[in-house]
């Protein structure tokens, strides 16, 4: 393919295909068209049996009652002080079977983590990591693309549902309407042997060349998250960020009764919040980083910016930040400490960029 | 990708041609390639002193920051301007984008540079095109 590697939590990644054009050519195809990752080093854990729903309750913050058998959730998995092990998604696949699919970089962890906090239910647990290829087919086109090679109805399948059909001649693939790019698409969950995954690769890339499909590597799979606002774990989340600052509050449902962490959570609550995510776009010339620090209007530190990067299609530059509530307001200036200079930034609301609104599924 | 003769280069990957006691500097086609998109490049001031082997301003792509070294030691007499609105001149045709102009301290002597075939030998012992 031609790809430049990079290491990633220990994994050889594609992070920018050069035939593909580089990293701006490959996240505008995926907001203008569409495009394809190799996600293989996403993780999959399966749990099945009587218990599974009451194990997935357990370990996560959403509530997963609520999901109909082909109904997927955003979700996290939270230690006892309410921080992240990691944020995932899980799936329901059948009456008592849930996926879960988790980072690459925290797989072990995670596994390990879940298998130590379900042993007292009814459900099996299996690390399926290294029995799927995943790649993700993520744009507008990403339906017509995925639908030329499947006899799965493409259109029945709602954002965050999932579905089995037959792709590329392989009978039973899981396909998810899932992705974390801010678009339309989907994933798909092949055998992960050689030769299948080349193959399959290989069909979706001249099935979407009518749409222009190119290949696209970690580099813009990071800026898309990035101005979709999409957290990455290390990033916007970790072991010392819960749940309150890290703003996702709609994902946890307090209301569904006991899981791993929650006491710490109302505790955190109550004592309010000392810090919170917020978006942030250059006003000077300058690149916020991961890691920068934020400084007030006046030049004293209140923060530091998470995840950083010029926005390929908004055509600026932009960050995630934690910042004190007071300084959170958005219009609030700020400053980028770049390389010794405090550049001129500004709070905005997030997220940066979201799809318009046109699915009629 | 051949790299010009008259051209001499760093192991950092910049360029630099000399004539008389001016010089230019830029970095390279391997360099920018490695990069990715450029966009954006932070460039010292004329006037500014530059020392070699020392850095004199950052070019970023779309994900990494990365220095620039001087070749040589002497004073900032331009700054390539066009690059602070199009830096993707660079990726274009990066063995003709300029980015300073130098007056040399010592013309004479510029110790530590490669010639374009030790380099285009460096870059591919380097994993590179």
């Amino acid at each position: 393919m031609g790809a430049k590697m990079v290491s990633f939590n220990g994994w050889d990644m594609p992070v920018e295909y050069p035939c593909s054009g580089g990293i701006v050519a490959e996240h505008l195809a995926v907001r203008n068209g569409v495009g394809i990752f190799d996600v293989s080093h996403m993780g999959d854990i399966r749990l099945a049996g009587p218990g599974a729903l009451a194990a997935v309750q357990h370990i996560t913050i959403n509530d997963a009652a609520r999901l109909a058998v082909g109904q997927a959730q955003y979700s996290a998995m939270l230690y006892p002080q309410g921080t992240f092990v990691d944020d995932v998604i899980v799936h329901r696949l059948g009456e008592d079977e849930y996926l879960i699919v988790i980072n690459a970089g925290t797989r072990e962890k995670d596994f390990n983590w879940v298998r130590e906090n379900t042993r007292n239910f009814d459900c099996k647990v299996e690390h399926l990591s290294d029995e799927f290829t995943q790649i993700a087919i993520q744009g507008p086109r990403a339906v017509d693309l995925l639908q030329k090679l499947t006899d799965a109805d493409l259109s029945a399948v709602k954002f965050y549902w999932v579905t089995r059909g037959t792709v590329c001649g392989l009978k039973n693939i899981l396909i998810a309407r899932t992705g974390y790019t801010g678009e339309d698409g989907f994933e798909i969950y092949i055998p992960s042997d050689e030769p299948t995954s080349e193959r399959i690769w290989n069909e979706v890339l001249a099935a979407g060349k009518q749409f222009g499909v190119v290949a696209c590597g970690l580099g813009a799979r990071n800026t898309l998250r990035l101005e979709a606002k999409l957290p990455l774990y290390e990033h916007e989340i970790s072991d010392t960020i819960n749940v309150w600052e890290a703003g996702i509050d709609r994902f946890c449902k307090l209301e569904k009764g006991d899981f791993i962490g929650r006491g710490a959570l109302d505790q955190a609550k109550s004592a309010g919040l000392t810090r919170t995510l917020v978006g942030l776009e250059m006003v000077e010339r300058g690149i916020a980083r991961d890691g920068y620090k934020v400084l007030d209007d006046g030049g004293k530190e209140i923060g530091y910016v998470t995840s950083g990067s010029p926005a390929p299609f908004l055509k600026k530059n932009i960050a995630l930040a934690y910042l004190p509530p007071g300084s959170a307001a958005v219009g609030t200036k700020v400053r980028v400490e770049i390389r010794g200079q405090a550049v001129g930034a500004q709070v905005v609301a997030t997220p940066f960029y979201k799809r318009p609104k046109k699915m009629a599924t | 990708m051949s790299y010009p003769n008259d051209l001499k280069y760093t192991k950092e990957h910049e360029w630099i041609k000399v004539d008389g006691s001016t010089a230019t500097i830029g970095i390279t086609h391997y360099a920018q390639e490695s990069l990715g998109d450029i966009v954006f490049v932070d460039l010292p001031k004329p006037g500014s002193a530059i020392t070699a082997g020392k850095t004199f301003g950052t070019v970023e792509s779309v994900k990494a920051v990365s220095d620039l070294y001087a070749p040589a030691t002497g004073t900032v007499a331009e700054a390539n301007g066009d690059l602070a609105t199009s830096p993707e001149k660079i990726n274009k045709d990066a063995n003709n984008t300029w980015m300073i102009k130098v007056t040399l301290q010592n013309p004479g002597e510029l110790p530590g540079l490669l010639s374009a075939a030790d380099y285009e030998k460096f870059v591919s012992e380097e994993g590179g095109s």
